[in-house]
């Protein structure tokens, strides 16, 4: 098997879905400067709508493919989402518009908080196990497998990306969207109806996050009420690589992040494997001689790329790769 | 000739600043009326008091014969007036011509699910408004940069695209805020022909100036405001000759 192709295959779809929720998070800071933590929570109400309506659909024994199954989830869980990321900016955030920054980025937490105990009420604290009711057939391609849930995935997230695309740079309403990220008073002065503008880019972000929810629930097979909390601190990462406040800027980075965890959770162990270093082997000849290897670090530690992602462009290029000028922003 | 704006009494205080004191005057239809004064006079104040940006403590603002509900910009837009800024201020990462698309929104439907739908009243209103943003970048003489970012146009363009853009929202009165500022002789040569064409189309210019010789030469009548208090208002002959004024840009004179 070829690890290098199926890590990066591995890597496009996670960092497909990265891309997804951290174009959630960079619109809204866009328009608002807020970075809306409560984002993740709202990606893993959509796995949990999807979930349940999955079940109830699959309980009720009707003879429907998988795929509309599947889709009847993601259709019950957009509307859910909007409607919550709408409440979230009306109820939370509005009224802090003129507070100090630090005010709605605390809000922000409390709102996750918030959530997450909402999902830990409704659906439990046991992890729900999506019904594996999609036929998983594998691809082989250039000895690797792609799986159809990941071409699903990958294919499904170029599809939004580019719709969004279109709709911020081709639409009046998108216009408007970057009118108010570049200057909300001015945009005013023109016309733009700029609570409007932010409850809709909150709306969007949320529909999005929903199916990533969906993508992320059906990719791995479960839903949790806590898996929103890393997942959006990683997409987060993943908008502050690209550049928060850059469309084209989260889906590099989202992409980014997806292709370093995963080859970098593919070659950890080797990397790490102290039987290849002379002095280490001469140290540890009794159990390399026994085991072949003595792994230092595994692949679960996976979750540690992320935020070293995060923290050396923090370090060495705060604006991200595609960075606004931020502080002119501040 | 018919008044179109009739400020009365306005009054805006920063801390312990009076920057506009009881200033009350009367702009009408399809004149170029100039605002100048020393530095600090409180023009730029009363712009953004009259657009807006800054709630006033004092005063009201008829409009076209109705009390002019200030403090929103919208709403003021939405009346008819529309201005420029003395710091240029466009949306930098955007086409000139998106800038213009941008001040369509005063006079157009803003539907989410329209745009997202592409209903055919949708895609016409979003042709029309393309449209006219291409015949205002005409106008004002920058048609030929419609798809570069505003940021990279010459500060000249940037000035006229400014004008675009106020444009786009069909006001009755343009306000001008030192739209001068930083120009070469050609370019203001140039501006002044502009502001004359907009008249000459029927519209009424607020013009704040500090070039003297521009407003001198351009407006058809001219306020002079000092420490927030107006000291004069009348045609450019009247009031070049006023002692106040005079007074006002060169200190207390020996005589």
């Amino acid at each position: 098997m070829d690890i290098l192709l199926q890590q990066i295959i591995n890597g496009l779809t996670t960092g497909s879905v990265y891309a997804i929720v951290a174009l959630g998070y960079t619109m809204v800071y866009g328009v608002i400067q807020l970075i809306n933590f409560a984002h993740g929570e709202v990606v893993m109400i959509g796995a949990m709508v999807a979930f349940s309506v999955i079940m109830a659909v699959v309980g009720m024994g009707l003879p429907l493919p998988p795929v509309v199954i599947v889709l009847g989830g993601v259709l019950a869980a957009i509307p859910v989402c909007m409607a919550i990321g709408y409440l979230l900016e009306r109820v939370a955030y509005r009224p802090l518009r003129h507070a100090p920054r630090l005010a709605p980025l605390i809000t922000a937490i409390g709102m996750s908080i918030v959530l997450q105990h909402l999902a830990l009420l409704i659906w439990g604290r046991d992890p729900r196990a999506f019904p594996q009711i999609m036929e998983n057939t594998s691809h082989a391609i250039g000895g690797a497998a792609i799986s159809s849930v990941q071409i699903a995935i990958i294919l499904l997230s170029v599809a939004m990306m580019a719709g969004l695309t279109w709709f911020v740079y081709r639409t009046k309403f998108g216009i408007a969207i970057r009118a108010t990220a570049e200057d909300v008073r001015v945009a005013a002065l023109m016309g733009v109806d700029a609570n409007r503008v932010i409850a809709v880019t909150f709306v969007i972000a949320a529909a999005l996050g929903a199916v990533a929810g969906v993508m992320v629930g059906t990719y791995y097979g479960i839903a949790h009420y806590t898996m929103g909390f890393i997942l959006g601190l990683k997409a987060f990462s993943a908008a502050v690589l690209g550049g928060i406040g850059n469309l084209a800027g989260a889906m590099l980075g989202g992409i980014l992040l997806g292709l370093v965890e995963a080859l970098g959770a593919g070659y950890i162990g080797e990397f790490t494997d102290l039987c290849q270093w002379p002095v280490a082997r001469d140290l540890l000849a009794e159990r390399c001689m026994a085991d072949g290897h003595v792994v230092l670090f595994g692949s679960n530690y996976q979750d540690v790329f992320a935020f070293l992602v995060l923290i050396l462009v923090l370090v060495f290029r705060p604006s991200g790769l595609l960075g606004e000028r931020v502080s002119e922003r501040a | 000739m018919t008044v179109l704006l009739e400020a009365r009494t306005i009054s805006k205080k920063f801390g312990g600043v009076q920057a506009l004191k009881d200033v009350s005057l009367t702009i009408r239809r399809s004149e170029i009326y100039g605002l100048i004064g020393p530095n600090g006079a409180g023009k730029t104040t009363f712009f953004n008091v009259l657009t807006g940006l800054y709630a006033r403590d004092a005063g009201e603002v008829m409009f076209a014969g109705k009390p002019l509900e200030l403090g929103s910009p919208h709403q003021v837009a939405q009346a008819g007036i529309a201005r420029t800024f003395q710091n240029i201020r466009l949306f930098g990462n955007m086409t000139a011509l998106e800038n213009v698309m941008v001040g369509r929104h005063v006079r157009t439907q803003a539907g989410v699910f329209g745009a997202i739908l592409r209903t055919a009243a949708q895609r016409a209103e979003e042709a029309a408004i393309r449209r006219r943003a291409e015949e205002l970048l005409h106008y004002v003489g920058i048609a030929h940069r419609a798809g570069d970012l505003a940021r990279h146009l010459s500060y000249g363009d940037q000035r006229r695209l400014e004008i675009a853009r106020a444009l786009a929202t069909e006001p009755q009165l343009l306000a001008l805020d030192e739209p001068a500022a930083g120009m070469n002789a050609t370019e203001t040569a140039a501006l002044r022909e502009l502001v004359e064409g907009l008249r000459a189309d029927g519209l009424t210019v607020l013009l704040i100036e500090h070039d003297v010789k521009l407003v001198m030469g351009l407006c058809d009548r001219v306020a002079v405001l000092d420490y927030g208090e107006k000291i004069a208002e009348d045609v450019p002959a009247v009031v070049r000759a006023d002692p106040k004024v005079i007074e006002a840009y060169l200190g207390t004179s020996a005589h």
